[in-house]
C-alpha cells in the first residue's frame, strides 16, 4: 500500500519536492532532493546525524532557505526552480502544513488552551468553533484538563502532545515532525509516539524525521534513508528494514539492531 | 534651623525630583525599544549610527550631558537657557536612560530561543504578531531583574539635577546645607532617597511576582 488511489487514479501528491538543493557556506546538505507525499501517506525520514533530514524539512516549511529545485504544495509552487513565490503565496502554502519541532517551541506565556487555540483565532476563525476543537484536540492527546496549565507545569511527553494539537488545530494537510521524540526520555517518547501512531490510522498526511527504527518500520508507509545529503534507499518499510539494497543502508542499520 | 524646617523645605522639591523620575521613565521605556530595534536593525549603517549614540551616551557622565542639554543651545546658538529647567532636565535623562534600557532590551530580545521565531511562523503569525504577542512579553519578564536596577539608580540620580540648579529636593538640601554650614540636608536626603526607593523596590517585586505564573 504505497499509493492511496482515488477514484481508481492515483491521487495529486500534497507536497512535491524536485531537485532540492540546500548549502551552509561550503557545506552541501542537500543535493538534489526529489520526494513527493500522497495524501494518506505516512512517511518517515532515516538517517544518521547531519545525513540533511532536518534540513529537508526545514526546506520544506519555510524555515531555511534553499538554494535550488521545485517545491509544490497541491501542485502550487512555492519555489520554482531556486526562486520563491510572492510572500502572499508562501502565506498560502503556509496554510497547508503543520511543523512538530524536537523543542515543542510552546508559547510559556500562554496557556495550553490559548497556545492551540490563538493561531486560528489570529487567521478570523470562529471563537467558540476554534475552542470546540482545541478542546476536543486536546482531549485526543489524552491532556483533558490540562487546558489551563502552563507549557511548565507539564512533562515534555505532555508538551510535545500540546505541540501536535496546536499543529493541527489550523488543520493542515501534511504534518511534518521534526525528530519529535528526540528531546525525550525514554519513558515518555512511547506516549507522543502513540499519539502520531493514531494520527496515521485517520489517515493524517505525515512525514517523520526520526530516529525510532521500531515506530518507523510500523507506521510508515513509505522510509526514505538519507546519508550526507542525498536520498540512498527508499520504498516500503518492509523493503527498507527488512531486505535493505544499498551497502549505506545496511551498515546504518545495523548500528540499530545492535 | 531646625531639621523640622529642613525637612519641610526639602519635601517642597520633592514634587520635582518625582518629576523628573516619572517623565524619565515616561520617555525613556519606550524611546528605549525604539533604540533597540535600531540597533538590531538588519540596515548595517542604522545599526552601527545606533551603536555610536549609545556608546556616547553610556560613556559619557550623565552631569555632562546635563549641562550640554540645558546650556549647550546658548553657548551654540545664542538661545535664551530655558525658563523651566525640567524641560531639558527631562530630555538629558531619558535620552540617557534610553540608551541603558536600549541595551537590556536588546539583551532580552536576543536571549529568546529562535525556535519561538520559528513557531510562530510556521503557525501563520505575522512579524508585528510575532513581536507584539510571542516575543515582547517573554521579553519584559525576563529583563526586570535590570530594569528595576535601573530605576533604582534614576531615583538617586534624580539628584543630578542640581548641577543645573533645578530645585528638586537635593539641590534644596545642598542649598541648605551651604547656608547653615551643616551636614545634616544631606541625611535628610538621604533618608529620602532610601524611602523612595523602598517604595520602587516593592512596586517592582510585586510587578515581578505578577509575572512569575510561568517559568
Amino acid at each position: 500500500m504505497t499509493e492511496i488511489p482515488q477514484n481508481g487514479a492515483p491521487s495529486a501528491p500534497i507536497l512535491e519536492i524536485r531537485g532540492l538543493r540546500k548549502s551552509f557556506g561550503d557545506l552541501s546538505v542537500l543535493k538534489d532532493i526529489s520526494l513527493s507525499v500522497e495524501p494518506g501517506n505516512v512517511v518517515s525520514v532515516i538517517g544518521p546525524s547531519g545525513s540533511g533530514k532536518s534540513t529537508l524539512l526545514r526546506c520544506a516549511s519555510f524555515l531555511e532557505t534553499a538554494d535550488g529545485g521545485d517545491i509544490l504544495y497541491d501542485g502550487q509552487y512555492a519555489m520554482k526552480d531556486g526562486v520563491y513565490a510572492s510572500k502572499a503565496e508562501l502565506n498560502h502554502c503556509r496554510t497547508r502544513f503543520g511543523m512538530v519541532f524536537q523543542n515543542f517551541n510552546l508559547f510559556p506565556h500562554y496557556s495550553v488552551l490559548r497556545n492551540v487555540s490563538e493561531p486560528p483565532l489570529l487567521h478570523g476563525e470562529d471563537k467558540e468553533e476554534v475552542r470546540e476543537r482545541a478542546m476536543s484536540l486536546l482531549k485526543k492527546m489524552g491532556l483533558e484538563g490540562k487546558e489551563n496549565a502552563y507549557p511548565c507545569q507539564l512533562s515534555g511527553g505532555q508538551q510535545q502532545r500540546v505541540a501536535i494539537a496546536r499543529a493541527l488545530a489550523l488543520r493542515p494537510e501534511i504534518l511534518f515532525f521534526d525528530e519529535p521524540t528526540s528531546a525525550l526520555d525514554p519513558e515518555l517518547t512511547g506516549e507522543v509516539l502513540k499519539v502520531i501512531r493514531q494520527l496515521a490510522e485517520d489517515r493524517m498526511t505525515m512525514v517523520v524525521v526520526t530516529h525510532e527504527m521500531p515506530f518507523a518500520r510500523a507506521v510508515s508507509n513509505r522510509v526514505i534513508f538519507m546519508d550526507k545529503g542525498v536520498i540512498v534507499e527508499q520504498g516500503h518499510p518492509e523493503d527498507v528494514f527488512g531486505a535493505p539494497t544499498q551497502e549505506r543502508t545496511k551498515q546504518f542499520l545495523r548500528n540499530y539492531q545492535s | 534651623m531646625t531639621l523640622m524646617t529642613m525637612i519641610v523645605k526639602m519635601s517642597e522639591g520633592l514634587g520635582k525630583t518625582c518629576a523628573i523620575f516619572f517623565l524619565t521613565l515616561l520617555f525613556s521605556l519606550p524611546l528605549g525599544m525604539l533604540v533597540a530595534l535600531l540597533r538590531m536593525s538588519r540596515n548595517r549603517i542604522v545599526s552601527a549610527v545606533t551603536r555610536f549614540f549609545i556608546t556616547v551616551l553610556r560613556g559619557t557622565p550623565l552631569m555632562l550631558q546635563l549641562l550640554a542639554v540645558t546650556y549647550g543651545p546658548y553657548y551654540l546658538f545664542g538661545a535664551n537657557v530655558a525658563r523651566n529647567k525640567l524641560i531639558p532636565v527631562v530630555i538629558a535623562f531619558a535620552i540617557n536612560y534610553a540608551a541603558y534600557f536600549a541595551e537590556i532590551y536588546r539583551g532580552g530580545i536576543e536571549s529568546i530561543p529562535v525556535g519561538q521565531y520559528e513557531a510562530a511562523e510556521v503557525l501563520g503569525y505575522t512579524r508585528m504578531q510575532t513581536f507584539l504577542r510571542i516575543i515582547l512579553p517573554q521579553v519584559v519578564k525576563r529583563i526586570m531583574p535590570s530594569v528595576t536596577n535601573e530605576v533604582v539608580t534614576l531615583v538617586k540620580d534624580t539628584s543630578m539635577a542640581f548641577t543645573v540648579s533645578y530645585q528638586e529636593m537635593f539641590t534644596i538640601g545642598k542649598q541648605i546645607a551651604n547656608s547653615q554650614t551643616s551636614f545634616l540636608p544631606f541625611v535628610v536626603a538621604g533618608v529620602f532617597y532610601y524611602v523612595f526607593n523602598f517604595i520602587v523596590d516593592r512596586v517592582m517585586g510585586r510587578i515581578e511576582k505578577r509575572l512569575d505564573y510561568y517559568k
